[in-house]
């Protein structure tokens, strides 16, 4: 596709999204607004994500893509066929293998590396968003690092279910000074973030924001003492194929005997791990 | 295996995209992308103003492949727009010097260089004239012949790229605040994120990229109850604007005319002169790519309606410049279509606890 720059954006276009991420690694958890490109995907679809692993992909890198935990749904496939035809870089389903991983709603089960990139799709990066409709607000609130919304949120919920309802994009509060929502990936997922040996870049592309959570850097999801945060818990449940229950499960209903049945939701491991069990 | 599986993805795009192709072509038919260009001038002009990039030839190319969509005519060419390097800003143009097609004022019958109606729907009975059916090539040529040997009278004694504005008219009356020219160099939101509040040249390129239809409703929705800007409209003004560009001290060059659509309207506002509170006229305006008149229009209510903050939605800069845009509200619409799996087993897993343990007592 000559047709197109290498990796479709403009070099000022591209130079200027670097120029966000690298504010983001330096401000961990911070939002940094930037000038969001109109891309081939739909908005709302991946953009954010997808302008960061532009910008920062070299024709050597190995790229995976991610959505739902698999790397054959349709609009992982679709990303990265876009990044291969503008680029001809590799792509890979093994996580080891990969140099960036853009991923929708997951970070994938098997440990990630200090030579890695994590680049994650978000579609609503405002925290306070539920709090305060806003931006104009919201963003003197993370100046002032008024964060008692947030907690009233999750007070709320403990008030009314004795719990926290929230979900998946559950926030957390990174070193210490800016609450930051990490993506809709499960609460399963969230203490992957903490400590990560992997850059982890955030890419909101209709909301025009980009933030970052440097490699070893410390975040906690927020709680309250006597309602400590708390992961998904699939007590008694485990993958049908792999047998493995220490892992986020997909939730199956076998179409001739209608019993409920679980698989890993992180594909390639699922794959891995079975074609390791298998001897190849 | 299906939508999100171990494998299987690639092969159903591949079929899906090779059904959408059929679709376009199953009749056996086809369109000339020069035909498109040459007869579909309403969709183009939508279509460069939303997408705000003014090219007739590749918003036709967009038609034809998006089979006259305009969403998609309008997502193509945006997501084109993110190819093409942003080199240089044109120098200040003032609509005074367009060349003039089509100009009209609801506000004064008796404008300087007069009324000049142009091509328009405005006086057209909207029946459907069945004779297109089975117009030929041949009556195309014989209408345009026949056009085009009418005379004109030569009329005007003002030439038509020299119109004087009819907002002048009112200012030389002290009817309208003769505010300072500001001719600094706009914010440019393709290269910046909008923050709040946000400065009047955002607002306005906001404003002017903004999906047709949402752009006329919530100017509609401004006029009939939630808002404060209802306007008169003073002069509305098709034609061809000059553009040019600065690329040393010295030199400006030509590039081009692009067709543009001019608003600006009347707004009765209240204001202090002297400690005393008077009654002057306010001016809301809008600009955008080819004959979009309507578009326009609706703009210079919000351009007002913005202008002076109230608490209407109408009025509010978030609620209008963050939802009006096209690519950014059906993108969003419609990745809801895209699986969920991941979000949706995460809640359903809470609220089955929530169900089994019970809220508190």
């Amino acid at each position: 596709m000559s047709l197109f720059p290498f990796a479709f954006l403009d070099e000022q276009s591209k130079k200027e999204i670097r120029r966000a991420v690298l504010k983001g690694v330096a401000i961990p958890g911070y939002q940094v607004p930037f000038a969001s490109r109109e891309m081939p995907i739909g908005r709302g679809w991946g953009t954010g994500g997808l302008q960061i692993t532009l910008s920062l992909i070299g024709e050597s890198d190995v790229l995976k893509v991610i959505d739902q935990g698999s790397d054959e749904s349709v609009n992982a496939v679709n990303i990265k066929k876009l990044v291969q035809k503008t680029t001809g870089v590799e792509t890979t389903i093994h996580t080891s293998e990969a140099t960036m991983i853009q991923s929708r709603h997951r970070i994938p089960e098997v440990p990630l590396r200090n030579d890695q990139i994590m680049i994650l799709q978000v579609p609503e990066p405002e925290p306070l968003r539920h709090v305060e409709r806003s931006e104009f607000k919201t963003k003197q609130m993370h100046a002032e690092k008024e964060y008692s919304g947030a907690y009233l949120l999750l007070f709320e919920q403990i008030m009314r279910y004795n719990q926290t309802s929230q979900g998946a994009d559950y926030p957390v509060f990174v070193h210490d000074r800016y609450v930051m929502n990490p993506s809709p990936i499960p609460r399963f997922d969230n203490p992957k973030i903490h400590q990560s040996e992997a850059l982890m870049l955030f890419g909101a592309g209709r909301e025009k924001k980009i933030y970052a959570v440097p490699a070893y850097t410390k975040v906690k999801s927020l709680a309250f003492d006597d309602y400590p945060f708390e992961i998904e818990k699939f007590e008694g449940k485990f993958c049908r194929a792999t047998g493995l229950s220490n892992v986020f499960l997909d939730e199956f209903t076998d179409e001739e005997t209608g019993e409920t049945y679980y698989l890993c939701n992180d594909t390639s491991y699922m794959q891995e791990y079975l074609d390791q069990k298998r001897g190849i | 295996m299906g939508y999100v599986a171990v494998t299987g993805g690639k092969e159903a795009i591949e079929a899906s995209l090779q059904h959408l192709t059929y679709e376009r072509v199953k009749h056996g038919e086809w369109i000339d992308v020069k035909t498109i260009k040459a007869t579909m001038r309403g969709f183009l002009d939508q279509v460069m103003s939303e997408s705000s990039l003014y090219s007739e030839s590749l918003a036709a190319i967009a038609m034809k492949q998006s089979e006259g969509n305009v969403e998609e005519a309008v997502f193509l060419l945006r997501a084109h727009r993110s190819t093409l390097p942003r080199l240089y800003y044109s120098t200040v143009t003032d609509p005074r010097d367009m060349l003039v097609i089509r100009r009209v004022s609801a506000s004064f019958k008796d404008i300087p260089g007069g009324q000049i109606l142009g091509p328009s729907y405005d006086y057209l009975h909207r029946l459907i004239d069945f004779s297109l059916i089975t117009e030929t090539e041949q009556d195309v040529r014989r209408k345009k012949v026949e056009f085009e040997s009418i005379e004109v009278p030569e009329e005007s004694s003002l030439p038509l790229e020299k119109l004087p504005k009819v907002m002048d008219y009112l200012r030389k009356e002290g009817l309208i605040q003769n505010l300072p020219v500001n001719d600094e160099q706009p914010d440019d939101v393709t290269k910046e994120s909008l923050t709040f509040p946000s400065s009047r040249s955002e607002r306005l390129q906001i404003l002017t990229r903004g999906q047709t239809g949402a752009v006329v409703s919530f100017g509609y929705a401004g006029l009939r109850g939630y808002g404060s800007s209802h306007p008169n409209v003073g002069e509305v003004r098709v034609g061809y604007q000059p553009i040019h560009i600065q690329i040393d001290d010295e030199d400006e060059y030509y590039i081009g005319s692009i067709k543009l659509t001019e608003v600006e309207s009347f707004i009765p506002a209240n204001v202090s002169e002297n400690g005393k509170e008077v009654l002057e006229f306010d001016i809301g305006y809008g600009a955008c790519f080819g004959q979009n008149e309507t578009k326009a229009i609706a703009m210079s209510i919000l351009d007002h309606a913005l202008e002076n903050p109230e608490n209407t939605p109408i009025h509010d800069e978030e609620f209008v410049l963050l939802h009006i845009d096209t690519v950014e509200s059906t993108g969003f619409i419609s990745h809801l279509k895209l699986p969920h799996y991941v979000t949706f087993q995460s809640k359903l897993e809470q609220i089955r606890k929530i169900k089994r343990e019970g809220a508190r007592k």
